[in-house]
C-alpha cells in the first residue's frame, strides 16, 4: 500500500484492516463479549432453576443444609469479590487514562483477591469433606429442621441440596479460576505497556467477565448461605 | 473516544454502598421476618447485581443498543426458564 496514489490514513496500529475505525472495532469486540455473557446467564440459569425447584420441594433439609454452611466465610468471601470488583474497574480506568502503573497495581490486587476468595472457598470445601457433607457414599448429614427441632432431616433431600451446593460454588469457583489465568494474562500485558487510552479493549471485556462471575456470587451468597437463619 | 470515563468517587461510592449491602443481608438473615427474609434477601441481591451491571459494567453509560438489547434479552429469556418452571412446579396438585 506505501506506493499507492491514495492517500492512506494514519490509524492505530491495533485497528484491524476489517473495521472502519477503533470504535466500530471496539463495539463490535463489546457486543460479542455482551453475547457470551448472555450464553452464561442461561448456564449459571438451569442451575439456579434446579435450585428453585428443589428449595420449594424441601424447604426444611434446605434450612437444616444452608445452617451448616460457614456464614463468617461466605460474608467475607462476598466482600472480597466486591473488593475485586472494584480493583477492575480501577484498572481499567487506569487504562483509559493511560497510566500503565495503576493497571498493573490494580491487575495485580484484582489477581491476589482472586486468589483469596479461591482460598477461603478451599477452607470450606475441606471442611465439607471432614464433615461428610459431600454428596456420595460416605455422605453423612445429622441434624434436625430448624423450625421443627423434634423432627430428623431426611438425609436424601440434605444430599440434594449438597450436590447444588457444590454443582453451583464448583461452577463458580471454575469460572474464577480462569478468571486469575486471563488477568494473569492482562497483567504481564499491562507491565509490558500493551494497553492503552487507544485500545485496551482485553482488559474491558475481561472485566465484564469478572463483574459478571461477581454478580452470580452476588445471587449465590444469599440463596446458599442465609436460607433460614433466624433465631 | 465516545467511552466514558467515571470518576473514581463515583466508584467508591458504588463499592462501599455494595459492601454495606452485603452487611446488611448477613444481618437481617437473623432476624425473624417470616416469609420476608427470602424477599428480603433477593432485593437486596438484585439491587447490589443492578449497580454492577449499571455502574461497573457500564451498562447505564453505553450508547450501544444493541449491548441493551442483548441483557435485556438475556434477562428476558432467564425469567421465562425461572417463571415458566416455577409456575409448573408450584401448582401441581399430587
Amino acid at each position: 500500500m506505501a506506493d499507492s496514489p491514495i492517500a492512506v490514513e494514519q490509524h492505530s496500529p491495533a485497528l484491524q484492516h476489517h473495521f472502519a475505525d477503533m470504535e466500530q472495532q471496539r463495539q463490535a469486540s463489546s457486543l460479542g463479549m455482551w453475547l457470551f455473557l448472555a450464553t452464561e446467564v442461561m448456564f449459571f440459569g438451569g442451575m439456579f432453576c434446579a435450585y428453585l425447584i428443589y428449595r420449594y420441594w424441601y424447604f426444611p433439609e434446605f434450612a437444616a443444609a444452608s445452617k451448616s454452611l460457614d456464614i463468617t466465610l461466605g460474608t467475607v468471601n462476598t466482600a472480597v469479590l466486591i473488593c475485586s470488583s472494584l480493583t477492575v474497574v480501577m484498572a481499567v480506568r487506569a487504562a483509559q487514562l493511560g497510566k500503565r502503573q495503576a493497571q498493573v497495581i490494580y491487575l495485580a490486587l484484582t489477581l491476589i483477591l482472586g486468589l483469596a476468595f479461591l482460598g477461603v472457598k478451599a477452607i470450606e470445601w475441606t471442611s465439607k469433606f471432614k464433615g461428610h457433607h459431600v454428596p456420595g457414599a460416605s455422605f453423612n448429614f445429622e441434624g434436625t429442621i430448624p423450625s421443627h427441632p423434634d423432627q430428623p432431616v431426611d438425609q436424601r433431600h440434605a444430599q440434594i441440596f449438597f450436590s447444588l451446593y457444590f454443582a453451583m460454588t464448583g461452577m463458580h469457583a471454575l469460572h474464577m479460576v480462569i478468571g486469575v489465568g486471563i488477568f494473569s494474562y492482562l497483567l504481564y500485558y499491562a507491565w509490558k505497556g500493551r494497553y492503552t487510552p487507544d485500545y485496551h479493549t482485553p482488559l474491558e471485556n475481561s472485566g465484564l467477565y469478572w463483574h459478571f462471575v461477581d454478580i452470580i456470587w452476588i445471587y449465590l451468597f444469599p440463596l446458599l448461605y442465609l436460607i433460614d437463619r433466624k433465631k | 473516544m465516545s467511552e466514558h470515563i467515571i470518576s473514581t468517587g463515583t466508584y467508591i461510592a458504588i463499592w462501599l454502598t455494595l459492601l454495606v449491602l452485603t452487611g446488611l443481608t448477613a444481618g437481617i438473615a437473623f432476624i425473624d421476618l417470616g416469609p420476608f427474609n427470602t424477599i428480603v434477601a433477593l432485593v437486596i441481591a438484585t439491587f447490589k447485581a443492578l449497580l454492577v451491571a449499571l455502574i461497573f459494567m457500564h451498562v447505564r453509560y453505553t450508547s450501544e443498543k444493541m449491548v441493551k438489547v442483548v441483557v435485556i434479552s438475556a434477562l428476558f429469556f432467564l425469567l421465562l426458564l425461572l417463571g415458566l418452571s416455577l409456575a409448573d412446579y408450584t401448582t401441581r396438585l399430587l
